[in-house]
């Protein structure tokens, strides 16, 4: 068995394994960056309508799913992306790594949630929304206010107190960022970032990682994403989600078909469930916002209403200006060769 | 570019006549050896360094890339964060390795077997492990926070002290290995001639320790510049070249620039070889075919004093170690410190399960077997064949690349390389070998020099005496070289087998959905921010490792006692 698995490359000759995929037409190749915990959930909803078509996840961060989507370009490997940024789906639709295709029950998804061309590139599933996690015993201890505005974190108060991602190596970070220049404007977006920086403690290289430092008390502050703060406090975490007054910046978890899947029907019938009503059901587990619109319950420790607080966000600007903006911020506050205490 | 041991010409030439087939054999031996390292190492590489030269359509655009990085100051500074980081961390390293390892070849030191197994200990844990360690240590909320007196430890103080705990093994590991192939009749003269043992020290101990030295300090040095795993879980805002390629590759998946950033790496690596040919040139052989091995006298002043000095690192690495596996048995930290195993459920977190340990354990086992086959064959190639010194610097040189390749790099020109459709070795993609395959070549180079550093304290004699009794070289190889370099080689098996099951930064690009490893989930648990997790799949493999050693000990020391008494000649 385990040679077998360790031969099984070298002996299986390219033809083979072409025709043995063309026949079989049972497995995908899927790759997201989907929570660990929501994927047997997942695959399990889809098996329900589709129990012959068995789906392989290759799961990592973000990043690195994106990196090795691009860097498998030549010869893609995944069949259908099920749970990636949009941002990174555009970014894949402009290498011309998609296979445009339209979703049974596409035109039920809110506008926001799709690509616009007319056969769409890519859907959206959920809204990833910005949230600040507040550790409240960490904050009793330092005599820290909660904070209630972005504004509020520049204050004086909370010098050395806030853990943010770097958009430079984390998504979250990078909707953080482009959130504030499109809400402030783009001179105001760039003061307000300068006097945070005064408070922050240190950027971290994942979007999750703040939220899990702060409910772990290495900070009493921060900056992540709700899902992970209303997720961690469920789990008993000493956390408060604050959701800032000014708006919230977002993305989407969003699904394409890879253009050169040797399984095109079963990529499809995938896609039709990612869009369809129980997917969104079940994506509405975690998050507050799906992209069929009144199929979202509230969830617990989100705000009443996050739909009204996410911001018009802009993806098409934000990928425009994207290696702009990260060349500014890094040149603005990656060059300190010390984090500020 | 001649290499001090090899017989002279004439000798060679003679033999060449005689022994045809011999010759034909080595011959292909080293063009094989070469044909592995280029399409493991070479050939990927070039896939992905020719990158740095190119725009995003892959247009060649010159230096382009390169000026763009030099303008940009962040960038830069990136470079003397490495290099202050790669020095302070070696000579801290070398100094503490030294010190340990002649403490166990060459004194009776009570406890030197429980001494000998603590300090290989870091090595039996994924690099991110002492850092996430360090983090409970000194972090915000650490234990013992007030000993940094204020000074934070998410930085070049947290960067330093991680790497040089997880490299301290390495450089142990080759200063052993040139400390224990020893000449006793030098320390007899020396003692004879009233040689105060200090200055024996440095007359005779050191300089013939001195290949060993260097070598065990530019592996600590590219371990260090490369290592991305602990700079990224403890660097805070120090940033280095290893996480620059993240930042780049990762967080903007740039891999022109990211490219660039792997180029400057590789300029230790050309400096390491050529110092590595400077002074291998001057290396002389000690242990000749008339040697006597030296036994370490006891001397209890000495002997306790040497303990003594020991017993800091010892107690930084039990600290270490320890408050991991504490760590991991903390239901919340430090909210709700009531022991449990909670964060061992890996089945219900990111990154694989139990599956994924399993994996880990298979993958090992075949990167130990398979490497150590190939990388010690290699290294007897290059040191013990006469003549074509050219093919065999090629391939000596061909071997020092790995340890200048950043895992990160390695693991994506693989995907490019591998992946491409016109590779005729593309069904390897996503399988368990490539996996094995990468590890092997990630790790090649120290294995390489374990193997060259055993192999040149054999007397080239050996092989001159069997080869005029018209012995085929492969029966020397057998009988002669073998057994005498069996505790490198178990050594090499060793180092390979647990460093392919804490190896992160190259197989994070490779696995695919049944080839998962545990490593990766360690990675991916700290990087999602559950570091307790992190850290109880962290002291799994450790303590997995620790496992396979003390087999392999149990299994080795029979086979030892067998194939090694000629080096307890004089004891007995």
């Amino acid at each position: 068995m385990t040679f077998k698995k360790l031969f099984s490359g070298l002996l299986a000759a390219g033809a083979m394994t072409a025709a043995t995929a063309a026949m079989a037409g049972t497995e995908l190749t899927v790759y997201t960056a989907f929570e660990a915990e929501d994927l047997k959930r997942y695959a399990k909803e889809f098996n329900k309508q589709h129990p012959d078509i068995k789906i392989n996840w290759v799961r990592d961060s973000t990043g690195i799913v994106t990196a090795k989507l691009l860097a498998e370009k030549e010869n893609p490997q995944a069949d259908v992306v099920w749970g990636l940024a949009a941002t990174s789906l555009l970014v894949m639709k402009n290498e011309g790594m998609l296979s445009p295709y339209a979703p049974k029950g596409v035109e039920a998804l809110s506008p926001k949630f799709r690509d616009n061309d007319a056969t769409p590139s890519w859907i959206g599933l959920d809204a990833w929304i910005a949230g600040i996690c507040f550790n409240t015993i960490e904050a009793e201890k330092h005599n820290l206010p909660k904070p209630t505005s972005w504004e509020d974190l520049t204050k004086p108060v909370y010098q050395g107190h806030i853990i943010m991602p770097n958009p430079n190596s984390s998504g979250t970070g990078f909707l953080d960022v482009a959130s504030w220049l499109q809400m402030f404007g783009e001179e105001k977006g760039w003061d307000y970032m300068d006097q945070l920086h005064t408070n922050i403690a240190r950027y971290t290289h994942s979007g999750s990682k703040p939220c899990k430092l702060a409910a772990a008390g290495e900070a009493p502050i921060g900056i992540s994403f709700a899902y992970k703060g209303a997720k961690l406090k469920k789990k008993g975490a000493p956390l408060d989600v604050v959701f800032p007054k000014e708006g919230l910046g977002w993305d989407m978890e969003a699904a394409a078909i890879v253009k050169g899947t040797d399984d095109m029907a079963a990529a499809k019938k995938l896609m039709d469930f990612a869009a369809s009503r129980e997917a969104n059901v079940m994506y509405n587990v975690g998050y507050a916002v799906v992209a069929i619109p009144g199929v979202a319950k509230p969830v617990q420790y989100y705000p009443e209403n996050p739909e009204a607080m996410m911001i018009d966000n802009d993806f098409a600007w934000s990928a425009a200006n994207r290696s702009a903006i990260l060349k500014e911020w890094q040149g603005r506050y990656d060059s300190k060769s010390d984090p500020k205490n | 570019m001649s290499v001090a041991l090899s017989p002279p010409g004439f000798l060679a030439k003679n033999r060449l006549g005689k022994l045809g087939l011999d010759r034909g054999l080595q011959i292909a031996g080293v063009v094989i050896g070469i044909l592995f390292l280029v399409v493991t190492m070479v050939l990927p590489l070039y896939a992905i360094l020719s990158k740095s030269v190119e725009n995003k359509d892959g247009d060649f655009v010159g230096w382009t890339n390169y000026l763009e990085y030099a303008s940009n100051p962040s960038l830069l500074n990136s470079i003397t964060n490495s290099f202050t980081i790669a020095i302070i961390t070696t000579v801290i390293v070398i100094s503490l390795a030294l010190m340990t390892a002649y403490a166990l070849t060459r004194t009776c030191m009570p406890f030197k077997g429980v001494v000998r197994v603590l300090v290989m200990g870091p090595i039996f844990a994924p690099s991110l492990l002492p850092a996430i360690s360090l983090v409970y240590l000194f972090g915000n909320q650490g234990v013992l926070k007030s000993w940094l007196m204020g000074e934070s430890v998410y930085g070049p103080i947290g960067i330093v002290i991680s790497l040089a705990f997880w490299c301290f093994p390495h450089a142990v590991m080759i200063i052993t290995t040139a400390l224990s192939n020893t000449d006793a009749r030098l320390y007899e003269s020396a003692r004879a001639l009233r040689t105060s043992p200090i200055r024996t020290f440095f007359t005779v101990t050191l300089p013939s320790i001195k290949y060993g030295l260097i070598s065990a300090s530019f592996v600590v040095f590219t371990l260090v510049i490369t290592d991305f795993g602990a700079p990224k879980v403890i660097g805070g805002q120090y940033n280095v070249l290893a996480t620059d390629i993240y930042k780049q590759v990762i967080g903007q998946q740039n891999f022109q620039m990211g490219a660039v950033v792997s180029v400057i790496l590789f300029l230790p690596a050309i400096l390491a070889f050529t110092v590595d040919r400077w002074v291998q040139r001057k290396q002389v052989s000690l242990l000749t075919a008339r040697a006597e091995p030296l036994v370490p006298k006891k001397n209890p002043l000495k002997d306790n004093v040497m303990l003594l000095l020991c017993l800091p690192v010892i107690i930084t690495i039990i600290g270490v170690l320890g408050m991991a596996v504490y760590a991991s048995l903390v239901t919340f930290w430090p909210y709700n410190l009531e022991l449990s195993f909670n964060n061992y459920q890996f089945d219900l977190m990111d990154g694989g399960g139990w599956e994924a340990y399993y994996n880990s354990l298979e993958m090992g086992l075949y990167t130990a077997l398979f490497g150590t086959a190939i990388i010690f064959t290699n290294a007897y190639l290059v040191e013990k064949v006469p003549g074509i010194n050219g093919l065999r610097t090629l391939l000596h040189l061909g071997a020092m690349i790995p340890l200048a390749v950043p895992g990160l790099v390695l693991g994506l020109a693989y995907i490019f390389f591998f992946n491409s459709p016109s590779n005729p070795l593309n069904s390897l993609y996503g399988t368990l070998a490539i996996l094995v395959i990468c590890t092997i070549a990630h790790y090649y180079t120290v294995c390489h020099l374990t193997a060259v550093t055993a192999l040149k304290q054999i007397d080239s004699e050996f092989e001159a005496v069997s080869a005029s009794l018209k012995v085929p070289f492969y029966v020397t190889f057998w009988r002669v070289t073998l057994p005498v370099c069996l505790p490198a080689l178990l050594d090499i098996f060793i180092y390979l087998y647990v460093n392919a099951m804490n190896t992160v930064s190259a197989v994070v690009f490779l696995y695919s959905s049944n080839t998962m490893l545990a490593s990766v989930a360690v990675l991916n648990m700290d990087d999602a921010g559950d570091i307790a997790p992190a850290a109880a799949m962290g002291v799994l493999l450790m303590f997995t490792c620790i496992g396979i050693k003390l087999l392999h000990w149990g299994m080795s020391h029979l086979l030892l006692e067998r194939t090694q008494r000629w080096r307890n000649r004089s004891a007995t």
